[in-house]
């Protein structure tokens, strides 16, 4: 009897979800390359490791930036396109003062401003780094999110508070004239080329032992890690002892009853708007610190990478943005053991699909926990 | 109303619409001719700019009335035109580029059959990926399935971009066919370069127009443009195909749209769940309809870049999405006369019309040389000088060609976002569902629909 049952299930899952069977039988092939590759020393622990470390910081910050996106996709129902830009626009106006205080006297100001736009001031050769110049860092990072709140405050303003009752659709593709508009707005200004921004070579580092090897942590990396659970953990305390988190959760559950309630929907929207734009914009700034590159692209290659992790978590939960952010990190940086390291993104990209197809509402269950 | 009135109506709507594309068109063109005026253009000069013109509103507009078919006819919302097109374009080059030994300079061979097979090679590929990316999508929420589609053609740039997918050996036989091909490849980072007959070329040569043509090009030479005058000619008649294409897009869209299939995916854009519950397989329907367009796309996408000399991946970046999608916006999602009429303006006035604008002021007021960059502009502007200013804005015009977009989107969305013709009521019904006129009837007469007027 229990044999047959299992039969019986077994064939019912072949016959329902055949995509399910491919997608486990991937996965089981995944585990034992790995395995096998382990015990053949064909991988080494210490290479598995250190893409472990790369993927969870690269991930805290796709959490990170996450955040304000989960929240404005719950509270104001809409997938918003421009989000990446406020991320390369954040790093860019957190790096302008950095550069600015760092580089006083020794290139003009202009310049500086500008990031060294055409290659005219190098952050290497001012010596930007979290222990080099920490007071231009800590600056730096500060004016990004403040300087994001702002522009995410201006744009919501004048571009979504007009159109506020359309549908999500209309304010989704909105946001990506907002987000072309502002990207080569942003081009205009600092221009196309990649910048360099650390100065690489003076960042402390130290060598932690894993099984077979070393791993290298940098004082860029604990930054990082630092800020971004720091960021977290304020959000999670406001969100759960104030009670603006009980009016977020009350906004993406039913506006309109939300207001009859009495709870004021526009202050409510700001505050979202404040929050989410201050981290993201922080995060692009730590971003940029912690790869020493900064470019016009980046918060746009950033996005999807983000909206995987806010769709993988849940769409509203902050909880799942930070979650779905270290998976697609993690999967993003270890992919590189199965597939070539140019697919590393695709990789990322190809869990958003199957999480999408088999559990839409996000792996923690999309429960609205903001 | 009798079937004569309805017909009369539809006859009417068709010639409105007609003379609505006629009369844009003329003013664009006109326009274009003036500017060439202004700026002393020869004849060549003129023609070169027309072509060039032509060229993109043909392109855009073919690109917008594919994305007609998913999102103003069935409410697809794919942002991922550009994945589409660069397969299309892709495949066809691989199919269609010489054998390495045969191609010299080129070091990724092709399989080097004609150009017609690779054609039809790179639609099915398009609309196969279609297939592939529709059949788990379009399952899921507009929002979603954006995402989707857009992170699918992110995945298209970077297999182009990747050094695994580069080069391939072709073994000698494949099931006992011996193929000329030997080394076959994506190109990687550098791109691939199309070392074929152009694509005028084949397609004369395949009507037995070739040497008709060459006669013709050779009449030009001797009367009007004296050096050389083939490149002008093959840019205006290529310019010509490509507006028959358009023609042959719109025919077959109106077509699909008026067709029983039209009227379910209608049915599905107003309400899917109530196509449904009428019986119709709305996933199917879905389907079929993803599938056209993106076959529509990849054909779109290998003629645009298939006469070029090379394609490198940078091409394939989401921005062609994006103004593909203001197109249609401008025109207005929904109606075909609209999805071309949104191709044509912005071919004209945003994706065109910055430089023209360029060059106009240039040729106006002798500016020299501009700042390098924003900050010496600024700094000019420091000591109340907006001169370099101007000039740094002008010549960095091919940027904020894309800011003056997507502020129009914006505007769009605000204040006209049916686009020019966009939500135009098509009856789906055979027979004429208008009120009865009342012209004559009293205006204050009692009011039995509730006193609703036409």
């Amino acid at each position: 009897m229990g044999v047959s049952e299992t039969y019986v299930r077994g064939r019912r899952l072949v016959v329902d979800q055949p995509l399910a069977i491919v997608v486990g039988l991937i996965g089981l092939w995944m585990a034992w390359f790995l395995a096998a590759g382990l015990a053949a020393g064909r991988v080494q622990f210490h290479d598995v490791a250190a893409l472990l470390w790369d993927g969870l910081l690269r991930g805290l910050i796709v959490g990170l930036a996450g955040i304000g996106l989960s929240m404005t996709y719950s509270i104001l129902n809409f997938a918003n396109f421009s989000h990446g830009d406020y991320i390369t626009a954040g790093a860019f106006s957190g790096w302008a003062v950095t550069y600015l205080l760092a580089g006083l006297g020794e290139a003009d100001v202009g310049s500086l401003l500008l990031v060294g736009a055409g290659g005219s001031v190098f952050g290497g050769a001012l010596g930007i780094g979290v222990t080099t110049s920490p007071i231009a860092v800590a600056a730096g990072a500060v004016v990004a999110g403040v300087a994001t709140v702002a522009l995410a405050l201006v744009i919501d303003r004048v571009v979504y508070r007009p159109i506020r009752d359309e549908s999500g659709i209309t304010l989704l593709i909105t946001s990506i004239g907002v987000a072309f508009a502002l990207r080569y707005l942003l081009v205009f200004v600092f221009g196309t080329d990649v910048r360099g921004t650390t100065a690489a070579g003076f960042v402390p580092r130290a060598s932690v032992p894993v099984v077979d090897g070393t791993v290298r942590v940098t004082a860029h990396d604990a930054t990082l890690l630092v800020v971004s659970v720091g960021l977290m953990l304020g959000v999670h305390l406001l969100l759960q002892r104030t009670k603006l988190g009980k009016a977020m959760r009350a906004m993406s559950d039913n506006e309109d009853l939300a207001r009859i309630t009495g709870i004021p929907t526009e202050r409510v929207v700001r505050a979202t708007w404040i929050i989410g734009g201050g981290l993201t914009g922080v995060a692009g700034y730590m971003f940029v610190l912690w790869k020493g590159t900064l470019g016009f692209n980046d918060g746009w290659l950033l996005l999807l990478l983000i909206f995987a992790a806010v769709i993988l978590g849940g769409i509203g939960s902050i909880y799942g943005a930070i979650g779905g952010g270290i998976i697609i990190g993690v999967t993003a940086s270890t992919s590189v053991i199965w597939v070539p390291s140019e697919f590393g993104r695709a990789a990322a990209f190809m869990v958003m699909i199957v999480i999408l197809l088999f559990k839409p509402k996000g792996i923690f269950g999309g429960r609205t926990t903001a | 109303m009798s079937a004569t009135g309805l017909r009369d109506r539809v006859a009417d709507l068709g010639d409105r619409d007609v003379g609505l594309v006629l009369a844009v068109l003329a003013v664009i063109y006109v326009v274009y001719v003036l500017a060439g005026v202004v700026f002393g253009y020869s004849l060549r000069g003129q023609l070169n700019s027309i072509a060039n013109l032509t060229f993109y509103i043909g392109v855009f507009g073919m690109l917008a009335l594919a994305l007609n078919l998913h999102w103003g006819y069935t409410g697809l919302f794919n942002i991922g035109v550009v994945g589409f097109m660069g397969i299309g374009v892709y495949v066809t080059s691989v199919i269609t580029k010489p054998p390495v030994a045969q191609g010299g300079a080129a070091q990724v061979g092709g399989f080097g059959l004609p150009l017609a097979v690779g054609v039809v090679g790179g639609v099915l590929a398009a609309a196969l990926f279609g297939l592939l990316v529709a059949l788990p999508a379009l399952r899921l929420r507009a929002d979603y399935l954006a995402i989707v589609t857009i992170a699918f053609s992110e995945i298209v740039r970077f297999t182009m971009m990747s050094r695994t997918f580069q080069t391939f050996q072709v073994p000698d036989t494949v099931l006992g066919i011996d193929l000329a091909a030997d080394t076959v490849g994506l190109g990687g980072g550098g791109g691939l370069i199309l070392n074929y007959p152009s694509p005028l070329e084949a397609l004369l040569r395949t009507l037995f127009l070739w040497d008709p043509y060459l006669g013709f090009v050779g009449f030009v030479e001797s009367n009007l443009i004296a050096n050389n005058p083939k490149p002008v000619v093959d840019g205006v008649v290529y310019g010509l195909v490509l507006l028959l294409v358009v023609g042959l897009y719109y025919w077959l869209l109106t077509w699909t749209g008026k067709s029983p299939f039209g009227r379910v995916l209608k049915a599905i854009r107003e309400d899917e769940d109530v196509a449904n519950a009428l019986g119709k397989d709305t996933n199917r329907f879905k389907l079929k309809s993803f599938v056209l367009g993106c076959a529509l796309m990849g054909l779109g996408g290998i003629l645009w870049y298939a006469g070029r000399g090379s394609i490198t991946p940078p091409s394939f970046r989401p921005n062609i999405t994006f103004f593909v999608w203001i197109a249609l916006i401008i025109g207005g999602a929904g109606s075909n006369t609209g999805s071309f009429l949104g191709g044509a303006v912005f071919a004209a006035l945003l994706y065109e019309g910055p430089r023209y604008f360029k060059n106009l002021v240039e040729a106006a007021l002798d500016l020299g040389d501009g700042p390098g960059s924003f900050g010496q502009a600024m700094a000019a502007v420091g000591s109340l000088d907006p001169v370099p200013f101007f000039v740094y804005t002008l010549n960095s015009i091919s940027q904020l060609r894309l800011v003056i977009m997507g502020v129009v989107l914006i505007w769009l969305m605000h204040n006209r976002p049916e686009g020019m013709l966009g939500h135009r009521k098509e009856t789906a019904s055979t027979i004429d569902l208008s009120r009865p006129d009342r012209r004559d009837a009293p205006e204050e007469a009692a009011a039995t629909d509730g006193g609703e007027r036409p």
